[in-house]
């Protein structure tokens, strides 16, 4: 299988504090994987480190078969990573339309922008879009005054707009209700079709509906990679979100996890 | 759909005529009209103020649409006005050198006052010189993602700089007192009534000029880009847009009308000096587009006249208590009005200014966008 994304012993260190430590990781052209990890386990800094907004201090990644290390944060994009932010980040003083429309647009220096007019092929493909993430009939009010929800709506779409072959998705269904979750969830498995996808998130109920593979990150690195029933039952992972020695009734602490599902 | 686009494409139209028609029939009005009415001297104070209308614009587009604070388009100003002097004052001294040089003892021309002898080339340099200086200035700057008030300081910081070096060099810029007593401009004596009147009108022609460019770089897609960078830039580099060429070019118009503006405040008050660097007046700049309204172009230059016209009132009639004044003004435009006059009346001022506000015996049907568009369509069907 052909890789999209192959991260190599990469480590981060902030001031000796090394947010990543000799980390591994490969992505398959079209997977949708999911990470997740305890707070402070380095998720956010893996996915500066894929976007370009932190360089890595050891080892290299490599998106494509490029190695991204002297490529700023556009290129990359232009590259065709895309990433979407833990709070959602859309331009407020725009309407959906037009967040959607700047992010579409495919030749982005600044003579294209000035004197280019956006085409019909691209108009069409942003009114698509915007009925597929249910924002049709709030295309033309500014994107400040849609819901929280609305607003995770509207950066994925961007997200999807920017055409790329990667999507790094972290925490879409944060803050949202079980209904929101479940159309993000939706969407995604849509979308998941035609790209490849890394999502980080918490809620293991969100995890249940979309993963197919998980991988766990703690302390920087990769504690273990599976089936969502792999990775639940896995000692070490129960270890480190529970914080309790291993010891031989592992059953006991698997049935432990199941009751504080959601909470992981 | 494509109906809908169609009748938004011919709207769109017509309020570009409407708006262009607006703009002409005012110049027109300030062309023809001004000068019967007025005085020469408050007709010059008026040409004054539009040329500071001008550097307002520049400071929108920076400031207002972009979200970068600058407090240095004092030197950008003065350059301009430096610019389009140094030429008056090698064509009075009619093959000499200027009369301030000699005087300080000079018996050469600076090397880099031969090409100022041509006219074509001082014109050039009032719109070159700042904007290279602002676009080079700006790519060392923004390459190293120096932004928000380090961007200011370091703006502030330059004008610092540029008043320090052109205050002390007599020799080369007669220091303090700055280039005055001009005469002629393309054997023109520059000091009559017909050449002040071409020089007023002449600002008010770049004046429309400058607002039809800032009109245009803050409509479409590269001013929806501007306003994207000011509200999360990194958004923008993640969405594959490079910002520093943008604000890099921004930044260098946005000097180039300032060069502009000075070049015309010059002609026009009759001298250019180290002053025009202060680090006051260019904070005074900043304060016309805030009262005004930033992000709104018509706000730059209202509050660019404004606060010149209430400043020359006052000043008038009680000189002590302006700066009082112009600091309490810029207080209650940030406490109250935080968008300035326009924005202000853009967004409530002309609704409570009827005295009600629109009722709707549902509210929340009425203003749901969704519950709009579906009698919208009802509407468009019944109609076809």
């Amino acid at each position: 299988m052909q890789k999209i994304l192959e991260i190599e012993d990469v480590t981060v260190s902030f001031d000796g504090f090394k947010a990543l430590n000799d980390l591994n990781f490969n992505l398959d052209v079209g997977e949708l994987r999911v990470l997740i990890g305890p707070n402070g386990a380095g998720k956010t800094t893996f996915l500066d480190v894929i976007t370009g907004k932190t360089k890595p201090t050891k080892g290299r990644v490599l998106f494509k078969g490029r190695n991204l290390r002297s490529l700023s944060e556009h290129q990359i994009a232009r590259l065709g990573i895309g990433r979407k932010f833990q709070t959602p980040r859309v331009y407020l003083n725009l309407t959906p339309r037009e967040n959607l429309e700047l992010t579409s647009n495919r030749k982005k220096n600044v003579w294209s922008t000035l004197v280019g007019k956006p085409k019909n092929a691209e108009r069409n493909s942003v009114a698509g879009l915007l009925e597929t993430i249910g924002l049709s009939s709030r295309a033309d009010i500014p994107a400040g005054l849609l819901s929280h929800g609305e607003k995770q709506r509207l950066e994925i779409g961007m997200l999807v707009a920017q055409s790329p072959d990667l999507l790094l998705v972290d925490e879409p269904v944060a803050g949202l209700t079980d209904e929101e979750t479940e159309n993000i969830g939706d969407l995604l498995l849509a979308l998941a079709e035609s790209h490849s996808i890394l999502v980080i998130e918490h809620d293991m109920e969100f995890v249940r509906q979309i993963a197919r593979k998980v991988t766990v990150l703690h302390q920087g690195s990769v504690l273990c990679e599976g089936n969502i029933d792999q990775v639940q039952n896995d000692p070490k992972v129960i270890e480190v979100y529970l914080g309790q020695p291993m010891d031989d009734s592992d059953t006991a602490h698997s049935l432990e996890l199941e009751a504080s599902g959601s909470e992981l | 759909m494509d109906a809908v686009s169609r009748i938004g494409a011919r709207g769109k139209r017509q309020a570009f005529w409407i708006e262009a028609a607006i703009v002409g029939a005012i110049a027109l009005f300030l062309i023809i009209v001004m000068p019967v009415v007025l005085s020469n001297f408050r007709l010059n104070l008026l040409g004054r103020f539009l040329s500071l209308a001008i550097v307002a614009l520049g400071i929108d587009l920076i400031w207002g649409y972009t979200g970068l604070l600058s407090l240095g388009h004092g030197i950008f100003f003065a350059l301009g006005g430096y610019a389009i002097s140094m030429h008056i004052k090698l064509e009075d001294a009619d093959g000499g050198l200027p009369d301030f040089m000699s005087l300080y003892g000079g018996t050469e021309l600076p090397w880099f006052w031969e090409p100022f002898y041509s006219f074509p080339f001082a014109t050039f340099a009032v719109v070159t010189i700042p904007a290279l200086l602002a676009g080079v200035l700006g790519y060392l700057v923004f390459r190293n993602r120096i932004k928000g008030v380090y961007f200011s300081i370091l703006t502030q910081a330059a004008t610092i700089v540029f008043f320090n070096f052109f205050n002390g060099q007599q020799k080369l810029f007669n220091g303090t007192n700055g280039l005055t007593n001009f005469q002629t401009l393309l054997g023109a004596s520059v000091n009559t009534q017909s050449t002040q009147f071409v020089f007023y009108s002449l600002t008010i022609i770049l004046l429309v000029g400058a607002y039809a460019l800032c009109r245009w770089l803050t409509s479409g897609r590269f001013g929806r880009l501007l306003m994207a960078i000011r509200d999360d830039e990194s958004r923008v580099r993640f969405s594959g847009y490079n910002p520093t060429e943008f604000k890099v070019l921004v930044f260098a118009v946005s000097g180039a009308l300032a060069g502009i503006a000075g070049a015309m405040y010059t002609l026009q008050s009759g001298s250019v000096s180290p002053r025009l660097m202060d680090v006051a007046f260019s904070i005074e700049m900043v304060i016309w587009v805030a009262i005004g309204g930033r992000g709104t172009l018509v706000g730059a230059i209202l509050g660019a006249l404004l606060v010149n016209y209430a400043r020359s009132f006052l000043s008038e009639q009680f000189a002590e208590i302006w700066l009082f004044f112009q600091g309490a003004l810029f207080l209650i435009v940030v406490t109250v009005l935080p968008d300035g006059i326009v924005g202000w009346l853009k967004s409530q001022g002309i609704q409570s200014l009827r005295g009600r506000k629109q009722a709707f015996t549902y509210p929340s049907l009425e203003e749901d966008p969704e519950i709009q568009q579906e009698r919208q369509e009802l509407e468009t069907k019944s109609s076809e």
